[in-house]
């Protein structure tokens, strides 16, 4: 067939036969991501949202360094089990300030998108420290060490910089104060004196927010002494899905029954 | 001409570049060990100007050795680097699914093999350290070993760059070294697969432009007028690596003193960006490239020429262009638009024609040499690599339909698939590659030990089939124990007890793993004894296996594809 004899033009020139194939694999993607940046359902703001606090985010990266996202997804689909076991489905805007997401791809264990305010801070302490002192079926790792190792936070103001840079609306205020916002979240008497301290950190993200009762302050760790990765580790657990407000959402209407 | 003086002093144009280019590493290395106030980061700074300083000191010791002034010989094939291509793929091959076997027991006993006080043995660092050490570690050292093999067969000269492949060869190691140290040590950029953060990602950047480079040079200078098809599957494998590696892992460092980055996109278009990668590291690392193995050593093997010729033309485009858009299948029901979820099934279902389109090339290559099957055990166990690839590449668009993914997904039923088609189909073709090149490489006439690949064949087989078997059961049950339901409407079991359900499951798998891990232990020291000459007693003229691609001597010497 004169089409099959064609092809030998590809075969006897190299750069042919590599703009050829660089064209045909790219059409693919280009159709199918590039409309993410401009779809409003992809890119649309969500009441409630807003950046993780510095002690948050600093446990966001303890979550990925330990790789939690290969065992846990961040993800509820829309399907009835689903909704009754972990909560209202996920929108896109609850994780457009991942950078990088952590939907995940397995549950070897349990999906986490709504775990905040599911279990107590303790709880979390002893499951963290043991898995099965709580669990005992359970089969994930220990993370005892987390419990004692002071959380390193040197770099945490950079890393907000960063993100600001790709797009996320960090305020200079918040840039500035990162490190004392860190400190004031996990320990409330962090500024004995000027008590509007840890006030200033929860205005700041609140206003962010734009819904009250996103920020908590509270020794997560049960101690307010010393900042540790524990900390850091449960204060990102316990606001996961915590910032849209569902409430208004009903489960049990016929729409949410697919 | 300068060139040739430089030769004739013992110092090629490539030597310079390579060495110059290696001293500019080893400053930049310098400088991260001395101001990173990052600790991993400087780490890494210290390992990177340790493995500089011995790539130098190699180079230089190197070339004081040759004093005959003939650094590459454009007469000869460049044969040593592919021995240790094979060298390095089976040590890697081994680590990797020592690993796997490790965190399947992991999960399997987690009171036996968890350790409080090395919280980085935990699975979460583990798995990434398995998977990339399988995929990228031993997938990608066969693939760049029988790329240069092939490359050079198939254009009948010398590879190109002089020791430009070198570079590649090694600085895709010490990627590899940096990646996986990386990942224990917690450096990762949370994206699966892609884990290495901004520096290693821009190294491996390097290396692979370096790659392209050298295999297109090599094309360029061929003495065959038409590029043979397991090169168009090469090619398309390195173009598009490199375009889903950088598209893939944009970031921004936070400090150019820091190991830390931030991803460039977030949230949903961060998600599809990363199975457009994900899906198509299997497409392109796993499938074309191993396809490109196919077409070079199965005919070889065979003594038959490849089925069809209109058939592999019709499934590289075809196939090339479908993969592409598979990805959204990993994100059905997630809160990606259902547009792009429906695209993804819809390409995902159509992939299966290109994929058995070389599954038919490949397995019809054995017309008329179908006795082989049963004298050759090597031919027989890339032959089965290919009924593997039509398995799993039947089962992939199956679990890309939405309906059947609701259930599959995010269960171990995932898992059995990726290890059919990595141990079935990409693990069984690399074997049988690596078999070719250790008898072809150091020119023996025979393997070690024949009755050893059978050995190997059967551990391993097995091995898989209570690997993917387990998952299929597990995953599948654990699926069905999510959505069910009791008599009173309420969901019938919590989380944990599906957990436990899947225990017997778990020590299936385990135990599948072990046994593929002794298949790959016997073949490496098979490999080994092959490569010092010796053949088992007993076996002097056991088996008939064509002994070689010719053995050329010259360069010149080589028939044609």
């Amino acid at each position: 067939m004169a089409l099959f004899d064609k092809h030998a033009l590809l075969e006897k020139h190299s750069m042919l036969l590599t703009v050829g194939i660089l064209v045909v694999v790219a059409i693919g993607g280009i159709i199918e991501i590039a409309p993410l940046f401009y779809l409003s359902n992809t890119i649309e703001r969500v009441n409630g949202m807003r950046p993780y606090t510095p002690l948050e985010l600093a446990g966001r990266e303890i979550y990925v360094r330990e790789g939690c996202y290969v065992c846990h997804s961040q993800m509820v689909r829309p399907l009835r089990d689903e909704v009754e076991r972990y909560g209202h489905y996920s929108l896109a805007a609850e994780s457009m300030y991942d950078h990088p997401f952590q939907w995940g791809s397995k549950r070897t264990g349990p999906d986490l998108a709504r775990v905040g305010g599911k279990y107590s801070d303790e709880w979390h302490m002893d499951h963290m420290r043991n898995p099965r002192s709580v669990v005992p079926e359970s089969i994930m790792p220990p993370y005892t060490f987390m419990v004692d190792r002071p959380l390193d936070f040197s770099q945490v103001q950079q890393t907000m910089q960063a993100m600001r840079l790709v797009g996320v609306p960090y305020t200079d205020a918040m840039i500035e104060n990162a490190e004392y916002d860190l400190l004031a979240q996990a320990n409330p008497d962090f500024y004995p004196n000027s008590g509007d301290y840890d006030g200033a950190l929860v205005d700041r993200y609140t206003e962010a927010s734009g819904r009250e009762g996103t920020v908590t302050v509270r020794a997560f760790d049960g101690d307010a002494e010393n900042i540790t990765e524990m900390d850091a580790m449960i204060a990102y657990l316990q606001m996961l899905g915590t910032l849209v407000d569902f409430e208004t959402y009903e489960a049990d209407s016929l729409q949410n029954r697919r | 001409m300068a060139t040739t003086t430089m030769q004739k002093n013992g110092i090629d144009f490539s030597v310079l570049t390579v060495g110059l280019f290696v001293g500019v590493f080893t400053l930049l290395a310098l400088m991260v060990a001395a101001w990173s106030p990052d600790p991993l980061f400087n780490i890494h700074g210290w390992l990177s100007l340790g493995m500089s300083l011995v790539a130098i000191l190699a180079i230089c010791f190197w070339a004081a050795n040759r004093k005959d002034g003939k650094l590459f010989d454009e007469t000869q094939y460049e044969d040593t680097l592919i021995k240790w291509g094979v060298g390095v793929s089976m040590f890697w091959g081994v680590v990797g699914i020592l690993v796997g076997f490790v965190i399947a027991m992991q999960l399997t006993f987690p009171s036996l093999l968890y350790f409080e006080e090395f919280g980085f043995l935990n699975f979460g660092r583990l798995r990434p350290l398995h998977t990339s050490a399988v995929i990228f570690a031993f997938g990608g050292n066969v693939l760049l070993a029988t790329s240069f093999h092939v490359v050079q067969r198939t254009c009948r000269t010398r590879i190109a760059g002089g020791m430009w492949p070198w570079f590649v060869f090694w600085g895709y190691q010490a990627f590899i070294v940096l990646a996986a140290t990386g990942y224990v040590m917690g450096v990762t950029a949370g994206r699966e697969y892609a884990e290495p953060e901004w520096y290693v990602d821009l190294w491996l950047t390097i290396v692979w432009v370096a790659y392209l480079l050298v295999f297109l040079g090599t094309i360029w200078k061929r003495k065959e007028p038409h590029i043979y098809v397991a090169n168009w599957f090469y090619l398309a494998f390195i173009v598009t690596i490199a375009m889903l590696h950088i598209v893939n892992n944009l970031a921004v460092p936070i400090s150019p003193l820091s190991s830390q980055s931030v991803s460039l996109m977030a949230g949903v278009q961060d998600a599809l960006t990363q199975w457009w990668y994900g899906h198509n590291a299997v497409g392109f690392f796993l499938t074309a490239g191993f396809l490109a193995i196919m077409y070079y050593y199965i005919p070889k093997r065979a003594e038959r020429p490849v089925f069809s010729y209109r058939l592999s033309i019709v499934h590289f485009w075809a196939l090339i262009f479908i993969y592409i858009w598979a990805g959204p299948h990993h994100l059905h029901y997630t809160a990606l638009p259902q547009w792009a979820q429906t695209l993804g099934m819809t390409f995902s279902i159509m992939l299966w024609m290109p994929s058995w389109g070389g599954m038919i090339n490949g397995l019809m290559t054995l017309s008329g040499a179908w006795d082989k099957l049963r004298t050759d055990p090597v031919i027989r166990m890339m032959v089965v690599s290919l009924a593997f690839y039509g398995m799993s590449t039947f089962e992939g668009p199956l679990m890309s339909v939405r309906a059947v993914n609701s259930l599959s997904h995010y269960t171990d039923w995932t898992i059995g698939h990726v290890h059919s088609g990595a141990l079935g189909w990409v693990g069984f073709i690399s074997f049988g590659a690596l078999y070719c090149l250790a008898q072809w490489m150091w020119k023996r006439d025979r393997l070690y030990s024949a009755n050893m690949v059978e050995w190997h064949f059967w551990t391993a087989t097995i091995g898989i089939v209570l690997y993917i078997c387990s998952m299929w059961v597990s995953g599948i049950m654990e699926g069905l124990m999510w959505r069910a339901y009791n008599e009173f409407g309420f969901l019938e079991y919590t989380f944990v007890e599906t957990v436990e359900a899947k225990h017997i499951s778990y020590i299936i798998r385990s135990l599948g793993g072990l046994l593929y891990l002794v298949g790959a232990l016997i073949m490496s020291f098979n490999i080994y004894m092959t490569a010092k000459g010796k053949t088992r007693k007993g076996e002097e003229d056991h088996v008939h296996a064509p002994t070689n691609d010719g053995i050329p001597a010259r360069a010149e010497a080589v028939p044609a594809e």
